[in-house]
């Protein structure tokens, strides 16, 4: 289990270059399902037949992580970026990135503390002040390392630390691709359809083609979200807690979840003694808010495991809650009698 | 233990944790890389590393003091927090721009993991992201509960980033430490020139503590070893997009000695003249009053020693992502193998000026 995460989290796929991370997924979930296929603009899709295939059942991770685009070499071999997805700018300063396919490694550095004057440390850094130091002294020889649009992810490894801690890059939304596969690892009475999909942070964008290619009866969405039980914010500001469970959402930015299937969610989770947390807070959005809307609407949950920090190299999750968040789907999609 | 290659040592180096006034385990490491190129290896009661290196055989033969610093910035703990997150405070200078999102080790009971945590963009207004994050407002996660941080941890435990050397294109390293671990990777290559060529002087290699807190070691160091002449190995800013180009060194031109009042006129003169002879590519830095380096104790320790400053450009000083030539390293170490073989027994008259 611990190896497919690190795998999943270390492996580079921005937004619009997932092919790496369906490549990985197709080798590890091949095994169990009866059809792999990627559609037209790079989705994966696994389809496992049910023991009566009486019910559709979608369930959707997104393969694709907040990063970088390259967007220019300069004449002294640095680079300029656009940030891909939700990034807060200031995370970027002092870190490591590994660039494109040959997986350049580069430096966001700042000039040094000696070199700034007070006030201007009173102010964030902007990506438009910001640029990528690859070791090249000259645009000729940055030309050879990296082309424009290549794409740049954090420099991050896997690490097990704490108490039943992990730290990685792209735990949102690895982690849901993580859980789907091992879900694909046990028998079911009902179809299922485990959809990995392409650029969510950038708008949804491949969710929109699988709920109306998919069209199932029920969708539930598998995300690494937002867990803000950590000092600098508020009490009644958490949007969900750290150990305590998977989340279910009841509603966010995009979408209502289906109220028939947020009640099937704790039920089970009670009957079974499963810990679970609703998630608070109704920011942000998920590939339920395209799915729920295909053709004639579609009857939609999201269920997620906590992540701290998530957008940054360094998120957080523990394991416990990824374990819980496997068990409550596996229970619930085995008695599903929806 | 001997490192054979440069970019193999600096690696280890960094690796190593030893903030300001914490250096003993970064040390022992260095006096075990020492010795297979010296006679004589010992440390003082501040960790100070002294690694002696002699040849020839003369009355008059100078006492050369070589100092780079071992010491790093870094973080100190200052509360632990009721949930058991880890509030901290700096040692050296750290912009805290650089901290958000970094992963860290805290040096308590045991060595523990940790992150500086970002919140994510979802919760913030846009607004929020224009300002700089205090550090005040910052807290370590190590993953643990309360009591069980507080077992492991207590105030004043130092805090090291992590962040481990890697190479880009160029012949250019980054790592955090370089300031100034690769002014420690000078002195061992230094030792390696010289063990190639025939001097006439008594060489002491020194590893510095306490440098980034006000260049403490340079201080006693200086005074236990009374040197004829001194020597400092820093890092000088590289040139960066974001910083001016007068205030900053190319990466790809040879390593920098400084001139101005810390640096003797005419041992500064002699540096740049073997330079020139040996076809050594270097730049000059013009430093008009002391410097925040070793040079600024070691020229006013007792009666005054004469005293030069080499500098390497280093990119993004301060940071987790310091960045430099790793070729300059060479060349520095080449440049002052070729100075001490330079040193004659008229050394002392040559000097006063």
């Amino acid at each position: 289990m611990a190896e497919l995460l690190k795998q999943l989290t270390e492996i580079g796929g921005v937004s619009g270059d997932e092919g790496r991370v369906r490549r990985l997924i197709e080798k590890e979930i091949s095994p169990f399902v009866d059809d792999v296929y990627t559609d037209r603009i790079g989705n994966l899709i696994a389809y496992k037949k049910g023991k009566n295939s009486s019910k559709k059942i979608m369930l959707c991770a997104h393969m694709d992580e907040v990063g970088l685009i390259i967007s220019a070499i300069q004449e002294d071999g640095t680079l300029k970026f656009r940030t891909v997805g939700g990034i807060d700018p200031r995370i970027l300063v002092s870190k490591r990135v590994l660039i494109g396919e040959n997986v350049c490694p580069g430096v966001l550095g700042i000039k040094a503390i000696h070199l700034q004057e007070a006030e201007e440390r009173q102010n964030a850094v902007r990506v438009k002040q910001m640029y990528i130091d690859i070791g090249a002294l000259s645009r000729e020889e940055a030309g050879q390392a990296v082309r424009l649009g290549d794409y740049a992810v954090f420099d991050s490894k896997y690490v097990e630390f704490g108490d039943n801690k992990v730290k990685a890059k792209a735990l949102d939304d690895r982690a849901g691709c993580a859980i789907l596969i091992e879900l694909m690892k046990q028998e079911y009475d009902n179809d299922i359809y485990a959809c990995f999909s392409v650029q969510e942070e950038v708008g949804l964008r491949g969710a929109e083609v699988l709920g109306y290619s998919i069209n199932p009866d029920i969708a539930i969405i598998v995300e690494g979200t937002t867990c803000s039980d950590v000092p600098d914010v508020e009490q009644h500001l958490y949007s969900t807690e750290m150990g305590k469970g998977p989340a279910i959402t009841i509603m966010d930015a995009t979408s209502y979840a289906s109220k028939e299937l947020v009640d099937a969610f704790v039920k089970t989770a009670q009957k079974e003694g499963i810990p679970f947390q609703f998630k608070k807070g109704a920011t942000g959005g998920n590939d339920a808010g395209r799915i729920h809307l295909a053709r004639e609407g579609i009857k939609t949950a999201t269920v997620s495991v906590p992540c701290r920090y998530i957008h940054s190299p360094s998120s957080v999750m523990d394991l416990n809650d990824y374990n819980n968040t496997i068990r409550l789907l596996s229970t619930f999609l085995k008695g599903c009698g929806l | 233990m001997r490192y054979m290659d440069t970019k193999d040592f600096i690696a280890r180096l960094v690796a190593v944790p030893g903030v300001s006034g914490y250096e003993e385990e970064i040390a022992r490491l260095i006096s075990e890389a020492f010795k297979p190129y010296c006679q004589e290896v010992r440390t003082d009661n501040f960790f100070n590393v002294y690694g002696r290196k002699t040849d020839g055989h003369s009355e008059n033969m100078p006492k050369v003091m070589i100092a780079a610093h071992m010491d790093e910035i870094g973080l100190m703990v200052t509360d632990i927090d009721e949930k058991g997150f880890i509030k901290f405070t700096n040692i050296g200078g750290v912009d805290p721009r650089i901290l958000l999102g970094q992963e860290v080790e805290i040096h308590g009971k045991e060595k523990l993991f940790g992150v500086i945590g970002a919140k994510p963009p979802h919760l913030q207004q846009v607004r929020d992201t224009r300002k700089a994050v205090k550090m005040e407002d910052m807290t370590i996660d190590v993953g643990l509960p309360a009591d069980r941080v507080r077992e492991q941890v207590n105030v004043g435990d130092t805090i090291t980033f992590v962040s481990p050397l890697v190479e880009l294109k160029g012949g250019m390293i980054s790592a955090k430490s370089l300031d100034d671990r690769a002014g420690v990777a000078v002195l061992l290559e230094t030792m390696k020139e010289l063990d190639e060529l025939r001097f006439c002087a008594d060489v002491y290699f020194v590893a510095t503590v306490q440098e980034e807190v006000g260049v403490r070691g340079a201080v006693i160091s200086t005074y236990q070893l009374t040197p004829d002449i001194g020597v400092a190995i820093d890092v000088t800013h590289g040139d960066m997009p974001d910083a001016p180009r007068d205030e900053t060194f190319a990466m790809n031109k040879g390593p920098v000695i400084s001139v101005g009042p810390n640096m003797h006129l005419c041992l500064t003169q002699k540096l740049i003249d073997t330079a020139k002879e040996y076809g050594i590519a270097h730049m000059i830095e013009v430093e008009p009053g002391p410097t925040g380096t070793d040079a600024r104790a070691i020229q006013i320790s007792r009666w005054g020693v004469p005293t030069v400053l080499i500098g390497l450009p280093l990119r993004y000083m301060h940071t987790t992502v310091e960045t430099l030539n790793l070729d300059n390293v060479k060349q520095a170490a080449r440049l002052l193998a070729r100075f001490i073989a330079s040193l004659k027994e008229d050394w002392n008259q040559w000097l006063s000026y």
